[in-house]
């Protein structure tokens, strides 16, 4: 197990991170379902949190995001305590997209009027997320009948649309076909290069390596690694992630697993 | 058309709470047999015709009547429960109470007359029949004059038939209407008010049994509201109801009234 | 049986004929039920969407109180309407007894808990779907009630519909408090209560059909009015 300072130093980077986890855990009852763990999220740069299904990746996410709150431990954003109007900075996208029964553009009217973005700075905004999303022919259409892809391209674009410096997203396209998939990544990656934060939760190791700078690999609640992308989807040091990336299919097909 | 529909709806809203405002108007408030009987359809206008004045009838049970007009919530009083009419009277709800009419009560039963005998004019040998027989009876069971005035001749045939009830005495606890209803439709006998029973329309084979007997007489009295106990009774027109239906216009109105050729009511004032 | 054909028949000749007396009747019950299911709504849909959307102390003791509210009995909604309303009661300066206003009033008591119970149930199923995203986007408290009852809008339809339902074929709550009072407080139900007393039972079938046929009436008038709804949101 890596601690964060090795972590940071071996990133041999001075960027400052935006959020950090110390000694951060979280339990209900008499169990402790994650941590205690510590880790950083650096500004600008795309982190993925990884791991088996239980290992703690959807309350990691939530806990970041506010959420939940911890049992023990602390959040610091922009190195102060995470307080709630934090999340107004932040933006979330989960894994089924959940959108309004009302029209493309209502949903992201909706979510502009809520986070206080004045009239005309917003119609601006929208026609900018549709056009991110490519549904500017769709937006008078009610959300929910768009296919899954566009629905969740929808809430990506209603995400990004209210400006945040982090966006958050739980395995965003797990229920999407590939073609959906990279257009999900594609937004990802405009948003990344806007400036925004991405901390992003896939069981997918090919879209850890397509989209990922960083990687948190969870396992069993505890952080099991933590580095670079390339190094720690290539080379694993950690028996956990190992043996969890010895046993995704898609590298295992391109035989690339480093053992 | 969302619109139109919900401006629609608004104004319904507007016109039920503004409906039928009258000019002038008093609350009668009468028993359901008096009411079902027609009287009042053919009477009230003549009276409205006369001053002007519309009579709205809140028809109920006799006690519930007594009650209403207890509270204040009736200008005038008209059932046929003279002793309860008086004690309203004496606790201060009633100005004065007078007579209005009369009509009888009738015993109706099944055509074979099972009890036997029952056709004859004595109400209590009739009772006394019943009784022995155990046939079904059914009683409204419900403080109404009606009722009052069915347990009088139990008590004058020495009968003791409430101690009965659920057996062949069935109490209904409701209204003539129904209990003729209920009655009719088990085989039993009912009393009940003539005028209830010429203009029923439910009557199935049932036929009127016995009638004629003095105790089966039925008095109506009517009174005025006392506009001391409850300020907000309309105490000039109610009494000018009190005096019309009093007055020869009145009694002859209540006269003239028949159903199927006959006289329900019997117009007394003194 | 002949009594259920002679009164289906009856009914029938009664609608066709567009008897006035009848008519008048209809229109009131129409305007009494109509009015109190929007009084109800007015109250019973933000009621029910908080105590759908937002935990707060006492809030299972409310959840409780309106379901049971619902089974309340009309005929003690009137007693109790009529004892408020009555001159010797609180409200008595008013004088609105023995008025549509009164059976408005009545109605609106009877309604509003089944609406609001219903539209808690609605609310509070739809809330968990949307839970996290509002928080995730900051949605304030009024937001979230407004935002939650506009979605739930199709399902909520169906309660206010279910108000309807149970106002316009009560007879306890109106008969008390507005009398029956012919060409003033008489409707459909009372009529009927009425022509049954009188022994007329055919025409109280008669009646009891003509309320079915508007009921149903007013029901697919509801439902073509969703459909075209939907129709042009898909325009």
């Amino acid at each position: 197990m890596r601690d964060l300072a090795e972590s940071m130093s071996d990133l041999n980077t001075t960027a400052e991170p935006v959020m950090s986890a110390h000694g951060l855990s979280y339990g209900t009852g008499r169990e402790t379902h994650l941590g205690p763990l510590d880790l950083a999220i650096r500004a600008g740069r795309s982190t993925v949190i990884m791991g088996a299904n239980g290992a703690g990746k959807s309350v990691l996410i939530r806990l970041l995001h506010g959420l939940l709150t911890p049992t023990r431990g602390q959040i610091l954003w922009h190195g102060a305590a995470l307080k709630a109007g934090a999340r107004k900075r932040q933006a979330m996208v989960f894994q089924r997209p959940v959108l309004l029964r009302r029209s493309v553009l209502g949903n992201l009217r909706f979510a502009l009027r809520v986070r206080g973005v004045r009239k005309g700075d917003r119609v601006a905004r929208e026609q900018a997320a549709l056009d991110a999303a490519k549904l500017s022919h769709a937006k008078d259409r009610p959300a929910r009948r768009l296919s899954i892809g566009e629905q969740q391209r929808l809430a990506v674009a209603r995400a990004l649309s209210t400006s945040p410096e982090v966006l958050f997203l739980d395995e965003p396209t797990a229920s999407l076909d590939p073609a959906s998939t990279l257009a999900i990544e594609a937004q990802i990656a405009e948003a990344k290069a806007a400036g925004v934060t991405i901390v992003l939760v896939t069981h997918d190791a090919g879209q850890a390596r397509r989209v990922g700078d960083d990687v948190i690999f969870l396992d069993a609640g505890r952080v099991a690694e933590q580095g670079r992308a390339s190094d720690v989807l290539t080379a694993p040091q950690s028996p956990e992630a190992q043996a969890w990336l010895s046993g995704d299919l898609r590298l295992a097909a391109s035989g690339t697993t480093g053992l | 058309m969302l619109r139109l529909v919900l401006s629609s709806l608004v104004l319904s809203a507007c016109m039920a709470v503004s409906a039928h405002a009258e000019d002038r108007f008093i609350i009668l408030q009468s028993t359901t047999s008096t009411q079902n009987s027609g009287l009042f359809d053919h009477l009230l206008p003549k009276f409205q015709d006369a001053t002007g004045i519309a009579v709205r009838v809140v028809a109920v049970g006799t006690g519930q009547a007594i009650r209403n007009a207890a509270n204040g919530d009736g200008d005038v009083l008209l059932v046929h429960a003279k002793s309860a009419e008086e004690r309203f009277v004496a606790e201060g709800h009633g100005i004065a109470r007078h007579n209005v009419m009369y009509n009888d009560f009738v015993i109706v039963g099944p055509p074979d007359d099972p009890a036997g005998g029952t056709a004859v004019n004595d109400a209590t040998l009739a009772f006394e029949k019943i009784a022995e027989a155990r046939v079904p009876f059914v009683s409204r069971g419900d403080d109404s004059g009606t009722h009052k005035a069915e347990l009088r001749l139990w008590q004058a045939a020495g009968i003791d038939a409430v101690s009965a009830s659920g057996t062949w005495y069935r109490e209904t606890g409701s209204g003539m209407g129904a209990t003729l209803n209920i009655g009719i439709g088990m085989g039993a006998y009912v009393m009940t008010d003539r005028a209830t029973w010429i203009a029923f329309g439910n009557k199935g084979d049932h036929r009127i049994l016995l009638e004629g007997d003095a105790r089966l007489f039925n008095q109506y009295g009517i009174i005025a509201v006392n506009p001391a106990r409850h300020p907000s009774v309309k105490a000039g027109d109610a009494q000018a109801f009190v005096d019309w239906i009093l007055s020869s216009e009145g009694q002859a109105g209540i006269a003239a009234y028949t159903v199927d050729g006959q006289q329900l009511f019997f117009p007394n004032a003194e | 049986m002949s009594t259920f054909w002679g009164s289906l028949a009856e009914a029938a000749s009664l609608i066709l004929a567009w008897d006035p007396a009848l008519v008048e009747i209809i229109g009131l019950s129409l305007r009494v039920t109509l009015t109190a299911v929007v009084f109800g709504c007015l109250i019973g849909l933000p009621l029910g969407a908080v105590a759908g959307a937002f935990r707060f102390p006492g809030r299972p003791v409310l959840i409780v109180a309106l379901n049971a509210l619902m089974g309340l009995p009309p005929v003690v909604i009137g007693l109790l309407v009529y004892l408020s309303l009555s001159s010797s009661g609180p409200l008595g300066p008013l004088q609105l007894l023995y008025t549509p206003t009164a059976m408005i009033i009545a109605q609106t008591v009877l309604v509003t808990p089944i609406i609001a119970a219903l539209t808690r149930q609605v609310v509070e199923d739809l809330h968990g779907e949307y839970a996290e995203q509002f928080a995730s986007l900051g949605v304030g408290r009024v937001d979230r009630m407004t935002a939650l009852l506009w979605d739930a809008r199709y399902s909520l339809l169906t309660v206010v519909l279910a108000g309807f339902g149970r106002a316009v074929a009560e007879v306890g709550a109106v008969i008390i408090v507005g009398g029956n009072i012919n060409h003033v407080t008489r409707v459909m139900t009372t009529a009927i209560a009425l022509e049954t007393s009188k022994g007329n039972l055919e025409l109280a079938l008669a009646l009891g059909m003509v309320l079915l046929v508007l009921a149903f009436a007013v029901n697919a008038a509801v439902m073509a009015l969703r459909a075209s709804a939907v129709r042009a949101a898909y325009a």
